[in-house]
């Protein structure tokens, strides 16, 4: 038997399955948008007025913040997607029709894929909403085609890694609850990088950890990109990471689904 | 070897060959040496009490949980080698329903259709073929989580049957139903069987094996007890009996007097004759009163049930009724 064609072909049925659950029942989907746009509004306009001068000097304030926050805004929408995938995935696999796919002969892998591609576009759905409200209020970055492109494919491969991360975070979860909590940690990391602060403002030991992480190269290559700052090395580590976390987690993932789903 | 062969008949291969089966669950025995063989095309049921290990055979054969040990076949592919082999050619309906609940009737229908990589037009036929067949065509384009229990097994058992399996796994597939959603459900396996479909039923109720199956086995505490046609099983079991009524203590009193050593109730007036129901046995046991002049104030008879095959197989009844 093939096995190829039909990983692809049994991964397009079961994203049509996905993409029809969000149809049927999108608060879920309206949840991955709206959140991030209140935090944006949140930081833009509570915080932003001091955090902006504090950050830009005298000449910063609220306009300076709007741009200097939104590529951590979109960041943070990614990650709050993601959680939310945990919680379908550890949803979907209490459901009989799993234990239906189990017994058929289809790429088993496709289950997962179909979850992650179909994941993928509501991430995508959320991050055209925050970039379209942050536009309203004031974003204006400089970035040509080119770089809206590479904007584009850095959240896409970032989005690729944290969704299979959560794949396996949801398969891992003995229920639906811990399923919702353990990916909260995604949630906090980036107000622990330079998303929302320069680092160099934190004491030395939580500095050291915010330059270390994920979130804060990535954000620096997105800075990079729409304003033209220095990227310097944060685009090969970004995309390590992006490489790093997706294969890890996609190993997992695999190797969670293959268990006996009764033990 | 050829020699040794040739003297046997041509017989069907099994569609199931099971040896040594067994499963446990942590240190929870589950499962404790199996050995099954069901002849293609035929219905065989595996019956047994709640928690007897029916529903794990299923998931086993089914290639959903893996067995601790056993040669196993299933549709003629070794289950622990080729698993797709055998999952290209089975169907499985479970004990609790595998539909998409936020799909409708028709979308699960054609998703099943995709999975079994059916072309276009042969996605869409198959799909209002079956809606039709189980009586869900009014219904097809509302979400399953609206359908009934009866409709949702239908659905369950249509989906089942979307890819044409010749093997087909039903885990208790009428617990739950009420009078005509079994009865549905048995006409549906009837005529799958009449179409050549090899059917492995799992249930707790004696009536429906007796209704459905060609040969039962009996699953208790991880062990096969009995096997063989409803009749044999039946033959084995001397929980059938006719109870005999009576108008008051004298009469009971020459009855027991009559028919000698026979289970006596002083306190609801009735004896209770070991018999398996047949008619010349009846008509003896009716003359032996008439002659010595008791009056019979009411009879009935009761065959066999589930509690009887459990008592008599096992030595465990599953209710307490049944204790001597």
């Amino acid at each position: 038997m093939s096995t190829v064609p039909y990983a692809i072909t049994d991964s397009a049925t079961m994203l049509r399955r996905s993409l029809r659950h969000m149809q049927r029942y999108p608060s879920l989907t309206i949840l991955v948008a709206g959140m991030p746009v209140v935090f944006m509004l949140l930081f833009v306009y509570v915080f932003g007025g001091t955090l902006g001068t504090g950050i830009g000097g005298a000449a910063g304030g609220r306009t300076f913040y709007v741009n200097y926050v939104v590529p951590g805004i979109l960041l943070v929408a990614v990650a709050a997607a993601a959680q939310g995938t945990a919680v379908s995935v550890a949803m979907d696999m209490t459901e009989g029709i799993i234990a239906r796919f189990r017994t058929m002969a289809i790429a088993r892998v496709s289950v997962l894929t179909g979850h992650v591609l179909g994941s993928m576009v509501k991430t995508a759905f959320g991050l055209v909403v925050v970039t379209g409200v942050a536009l309203l209020i004031g974003f204006r970055p400089t970035a040509g085609p080119l770089e809206w492109l590479a904007v584009i494919g850095l959240l896409a491969a970032f989005t690729f890694a944290l969704t299979w991360l959560t794949v396996a975070l949801g398969l891992a979860a003995k229920t639906v609850e811990s399923a919702s909590n353990t990916p909260m940690f995604l949630m906090l990391l980036p107000f622990l990088s330079s998303a929302f602060v320069p680092t160099e403002s934190m004491p030395p030991g939580l500095r050291a950890f915010a330059e270390y992480q994920p979130f804060t190269p990535i954000t620096e290559t997105l800075r990079g990109l729409f304003f033209g700052t220095p990227i310097g090395s944060d685009g090969i580590v970004s995309l390590a990471w992006c490489a790093g976390i997706a294969l890890v987690s996609f190993l997992w993932a695999r190797k969670l689904f293959s268990r006996d789903p009764i033990r | 070897m050829k020699g040794a062969t040739v003297t046997t008949t041509i017989t069907t291969r099994p569609a199931i060959s099971v040896t040594g089966l067994r499963k446990s669950f942590g240190d929870k025995v589950v499962l404790d040496g199996i050995d099954l063989t069901v002849t293609e095309g035929s219905i065989f049921s595996l019956l047994g009490p709640n928690g007897a290990g029916k529903t794990t055979v299923v998931h086993i054969l089914s290639t959903l949980i893996t067995a601790d040990a056993g040669e196993i076949q299933v549709a003629g592919h070794d289950l622990a080698g080729d698993p797709d082999g055998v999952r290209a050619a089975i169907g499985v309906t479970g004990q609790f329903s595998a539909v998409d609940n936020l799909l409708t009737g028709e979308e699960n229908l054609l998703l099943m259709a995709d999975l079994h990589h059916l072309g276009r037009a042969e996605r869409r036929r198959r799909t209002a073929v079956l809606l039709e067949r189980f009586d869900l065509a009014e219904v097809a384009r509302k979400p399953a989580s609206t359908y009934s229990g009866g409709m949702r097994r239908r659905l369950d058992l249509a989906m089942t049957l979307v890819g044409d399996p010749r093997l087909i796994f039903l885990d208790e597939p009428t617990t739950g139903l009420d009078p005509r959603g079994r009865r549905t459900v048995w006409e549906i396996i009837r005529g799958l069987a009449a179409d050549g479909v090899t059917i492995f039923l799992t249930t707790q109720y004696l009536d429906e094996a007796d209704q459905l199956a060609d040969r039962i086995a009996v699953l208790d505490h991880g062990r096969i007890v009995a096997e063989g046609t409803a009749a044999e099983l039946k033959r084995r079991i001397p929980g059938g009996h006719i109870r005999l009524q009576f108008a008051g203590p004298d009469e009971l009193e020459s009855a027991a007097h009559v028919l000698g050593a026979v289970a006596r109730d002083d306190e609801a007036l009735a004896l209770q004759v070991p018999s398996d129901g047949n008619i010349a046995s009846l008509r003896t046991l009716l003359d032996r009163l008439d002659g010595a002049q008791v009056e019979v104030g009411g009879l009935s008879i009761h065959t066999p049930d589930l509690d009887d095959v459990f008592f008599s197989l096992t030595g465990s009844p599953t209710t307490k009724e049944n204790q001597p």
